[in-house]
C-alpha cells in the first residue's frame, strides 16, 4: 500500500484562513447602501439641486433671504401637519383626516372665542382638546376595531369635515373681527425680521416641533417603540411592546399636532374659514414621501419631512417666479413623488 | 327553493317603497359644492321660496369645484325622482350638457344658475350674474381711482385655478377690459401681453391660496399696486400678505361676490371695491320659474339683449369713482348674503 501523503496535498492548498468575500461594489450599489443608512440624503440632495437650478433660472431674487424665508413661511402649515403624518406613516399607517381635524379645530377655536365669547386662551385649549379627541377616535377605531388606517381615516375625514361645516354654518370669521376680539388666536402670525429675512412665530414653532419630535423619536423609549411597531408589529409585540397603546398614542399626538397647525393657520391667514386645508392631507403625504420616509413603515427620519415640504415649496416658489404656468407646478410635484417612492423601493433592495 | 324565497323577498321589498306625495312637485337644486357660503346661501334662498310656494326642494352638490360626475349623478337621481324642475350651477359647463338634455327630454325644466352652460341654450333658462360685467365694474373703478397713475399701474391677477372655468375667465377678462387692457383672446386668461400685468396666480378661492398667490406675485414685482381677486376670501388672504410687509395701504384690492364678510371688509378698507352678486335672488327666481312651469307649462324668458336673465350686479365701495355708479358699504350690508 502506497503511503497516502496527506501532508503533500495540504501543502498545495491555499494557506489563508477562512475570511469574508470582499465584494467589489459598483458605484450604484455603493450609493444604494449609503442611502439605506441615510435616507434623508436623497431629498437634501434634491433640495440643494433645486435651489441651484432656480438660482440659475430666476436669478439673485430667488436666493434673497426674504424669498427663502418666505418659502419657509409658506410651508409652515404643511410642515406641522407633516410631523403628524410622519408619526402615523412610521407605524405603517396613513392619516387622511389630518386636514379635516385641522380645520375643525380652527373653527372650534374661532367660534368659541368670537360667537360664544370664551376667553381666547380657553378657546385655544378647547381646540387642542378637540384635536386630541379626533385623534383618539382614529386610534380607537384602528386599534380596538382593527380597521385598516387608510379606510378608517378616509371615513373620519368625511365625518370630521361634515361636523366642521355643521358647526361653522359654512361661515367665515373675519380677520379684523378676530384681531379685535380674540387676538391671541392670531398669535402665531406675529413676525419679526432678521437680516432681511422674515420669520413668524409659526415658523419658529415649526422648527421647535421638528427638534422636539426628533428627540422624542430617537432618544426616548416611546420613539423607538414607534419605529418598532411600524417596522414589524409582531416582533415588537414579542419583544414586549404594547403595540396597541403605541398606535393609540401616535394618533392622539397626531390630532394634537393638527390642532397646533390650526392655531398656526389662524395666525397665517388671519381669518377662520371652514373651507381651509382641503388638500392638506395629500400635501402632507407628499412632504413625507419626498422626505424619504417609507410608506411601509419603520424607516425614515423626521427631518426628511421638513426637507420634503421645503422641496415642494421651493419648486412652487421657483416656478412661480420663473413665470411658468401653474399646471407645470403640479406636474413637477407629481414627478418628484414618483422619483421619491422609486428611490425608496430601490434602497430597500439592499 | 332559494330562488323562490329570494324572488318573494325582492317583491315584498318593492311594496315597502312608500307612495310619497310631494305637494306641488319636486324642485332639484344642484350646486357646485356645499362648502362655499355662496352656494349655502343659494340653498337657503331656494328652500325658503320652495316652502312658500309649497314645493319640495331636494338639494345635491358636487364634492369639489370642478366635480362634474357628482352633478351628473344628481341629475339622474332627480329624473328618477320625478322632479318638475332642476336648478343647477354647473361645475363643467360643457360636460354636464348630455345629462341636462336627458332631463329636458324627460320633460323637466332645467335652469342654469350663476354659471351659464356651454352652449348657453342647452338650459331652458339661465339666471346668472353677468360675471364679465362684475369684473368690468371693478376694473373701471380701479382705473378711475388711480386716475393718471393707471397707465403705470402694476397689476396682479389672483384667479381661481388653472382650469380656465367660465366664471374665472369672465371676471378676470372683465376686470382687464374695465381697466383698459387689450384682452387678446377674451376666452382665455393669462394670454395678455400688456406690460402693466405682473402676472396671474391661482388661489383656489381660499384665504390661504390668496395669501400665497399674493406673496409670490409680490416677489415677482414688489411694486404691485392693483390686485384683482376672484372672490372675497382670496382678497382677504391677499390683504394679510400685504399687511405682513406693511404695504396694505399702498395697494388697491378689488373683488367680486358681495358676501357679508366681504362687504364688511370694504367698510374696513381691506377691499377697495367689490361687485355684489345676488345668489338668494337667483335661487328664489329659479324656484318661482319651476313652480310656474309645473302649474302652466310656461318657460321663463331671458332679459332683453342677453341670453340669460340678469339677476344684477352692484358695485360696493366707500370711495366712489367718477363714471362708476356704486353704493356704499352701509347700504351693501343690507343686501349682502352670508
Amino acid at each position: 500500500m502506497a503511503t497516502d501523503d496527506f501532508e503533500a496535498v495540504a501543502a498545495k492548498a491555499g494557506g489563508t484562513v477562512a475570511s469574508f468575500e470582499v465584494e467589489k461594489l459598483s458605484l450604484g450599489e455603493r450609493l444604494q447602501r449609503f442611502l439605506h443608512n441615510y435616507p434623508t440624503a436623497a431629498p437634501i440632495f434634491v433640495l440643494l439641486l433645486a435651489i441651484l437650478a432656480f438660482y440659475l433660472i430666476v436669478g439673485e431674487k430667488f436666493l434673497a433671504p426674504f424669498n427663502l424665508s418666505l418659502v419657509l413661511q409658506q410651508v409652515t402649515i404643511i410642515g406641522i401637519i407633516g410631523v403628524a403624518q410622519t408619526l402615523v406613516v412610521l407605524t405603517a399607517g396613513i392619516d387622511l383626516s389630518v386636514g379635516a381635524v385641522m380645520v375643525l379645530c380652527s373653527v372650534v377655536m374661532g367660534r368659541t372665542a368670537i360667537e360664544m365669547g370664551l376667553p381666547s386662551g380657553m378657546a385655544i385649549m378647547l381646540g387642542f382638546v378637540v384635536g386630541a379627541l379626533c385623534g383618539a377616535i382614529n386610534g380607537f377605531l384602528i386599534t380596538r376595531l382593527r380597521l385598516p388606517p387608510f379606510i378608517t381615516t378616509l371615513g373620519t375625514w368625511s365625518i370630521f369635515f361634515a361636523i366642521n361645516l355643521w358647526y361653522s354654518q359654512s361661515e367665515t370669521i373675519r380677520s379684523q373681527d378676530i384681531a379685535e376680539q380674540a387676538s391671541l388666536l392670531q398669535f402665531m402670525g406675529i413676525s419679526f425680521e432678521i437680516w432681511g429675512a422674515r420669520f413668524t412665530l409659526g415658523t419658529i414653532t415649526l422648527i421647535l416641533l421638528f427638534i422636539g419630535m426628533w428627540y422624542a423619536l430617537n432618544h426616548t423609549p416611546w420613539g423607538r417603540h414607534v419605529y418598532a411597531t411600524g417596522d414589524d408589529p409582531q416582533a415588537a409585540q414579542l419583544a414586549g411592546i404594547d403595540t396597541n397603546k403605541v398606535l393609540l398614542s401616535v394618533y392622539i399626538v397626531a390630532g394634537v399636532i393638527c390642532a397646533l397647525a390650526a392655531w398656526t393657520l389662524i395666525g397665517r391667514v388671519g381669518s377662520v374659514s371652514p373651507q381651509a386645508g382641503q388638500t392638506a392631507n395629500l400635501d402632507s403625504i407628499t412632504a413625507v414621501v419626498i422626505g424619504g420616509t417609507s410608506l411601509f413603515g419603520g424607516r425614515g427620519a423626521i427631518f426628511g419631512t421638513l426637507i420634503g415640504a421645503l422641496v415642494v415649496g421651493i419648486f412652487q416658489n421657483g416656478l412661480a417666479l420663473a413665470g411658468v404656468d401653474v399646471l407645470w407646478q403640479q406636474f413637477a410635484i407629481g414627478l418628484l413623488i414618483i422619483l421619491a417612492v422609486a428611490t425608496d423601493q430601490w434602497i430597500r433592495r439592499v | 327553493m332559494f330562488k323562490k324565497t329570494s324572488i318573494a323577498f325582492a317583491l315584498s321589498l318593492s311594496l315597502l317603497v312608500p307612495a310619497v306625495s310631494h305637494a306641488d312637485g319636486i324642485v332639484g337644486l344642484v350646486t357646485k359644492t356645499n362648502t362655499n357660503p355662496f352656494f349655502v346661501k343659494m340653498k337657503e334662498g331656494a328652500e325658503a321660496k320652495a316652502k312658500e310656494l309649497g314645493m319640495t326642494l331636494q338639494s345635491f352638490a358636487g364634492k369639489v369645484d370642478g366635480d362634474n360626475d357628482s352633478q351628473v349623478q344628481a341629475i339622474e337621481n332627480l329624473i328618477s325622482a320625478g322632479a318638475k324642475g332642476i336648478l343647477i350651477t354647473p361645475n363643467d359647463s360643457k360636460a354636464i350638457v348630455p345629462a341636462i338634455e336627458k332631463a329636458r327630454k324627460a320633460g323637466i325644466l332645467v335652469i342654469a344658475l350663476d354659471t351659464p352652460l356651454d352652449p348657453a341654450n342647452a338650459a331652458d333658462a339661465t339666471f346668472a350674474t353677468d360675471n364679465f360685467k362684475a369684473g368690468e365694474l371693478i376694473g373701471q373703478w380701479a382705473a378711475a381711482t388711480l386716475g393718471d397713475k393707471a397707465k403705470d399701474a402694476k397689476i396682479a391677477l389672483l384667479d381661481l385655478n388653472a382650469n380656465q372655468i367660465s366664471v374665472d375667465v369672465a371676471r378676470d377678462q372683465g376686470f382687464l377690459k374695465g381697466f383698459g387692457i387689450d384682452l387678446k383672446d377674451a376666452k382665455k386668461m393669462g394670454d395678455e401681453d400688456d406690460k402693466r400685468i405682473v402676472g396671474n396666480d391661482v388661489t383656489q378661492g381660499s384665504e390661504e391660496g390668496g395669501r400665497k398667490a399674493m406673496e409670490n406675485l409680490m416677489q415677482k414685482d414688489s411694486g404691485v399696486n392693483v390686485v384683482y381677486t376672484i372672490n372675497e376670501p382670496a382678497a382677504a388672504g391677499a390683504y394679510e400678505a400685504l399687511k405682513a410687509v406693511g404695504k396694505e395701504k399702498d395697494v388697491l384690492i378689488v373683488s367680486v361676490d358681495g358676501g357679508c364678510p366681504g362687504v364688511k371688509n370694504v367698510k374696513d378698507s381691506v377691499i377697495g371695491a367689490t361687485s355684489m352678486q345676488f345668489p338668494l335672488l337667483m335661487a328664489s327666481k329659479g324656484v318661482e320659474a319651476v313652480a310656474e312651469f309645473a302649474k302652466s307649462g310656461t318657460k321663463p324668458k331671458n332679459t332683453d339683449g342677453l341670453d340669460f336673465v340678469n339677476t344684477g350686479v352692484e358695485l360696493i365701495t366707500d370711495k366712489p369713482a367718477a363714471g362708476a355708479t356704486s353704493i356704499t358699504s352701509e347700504e351693501g350690508l343690507k343686501k349682502c348674503w352670508g
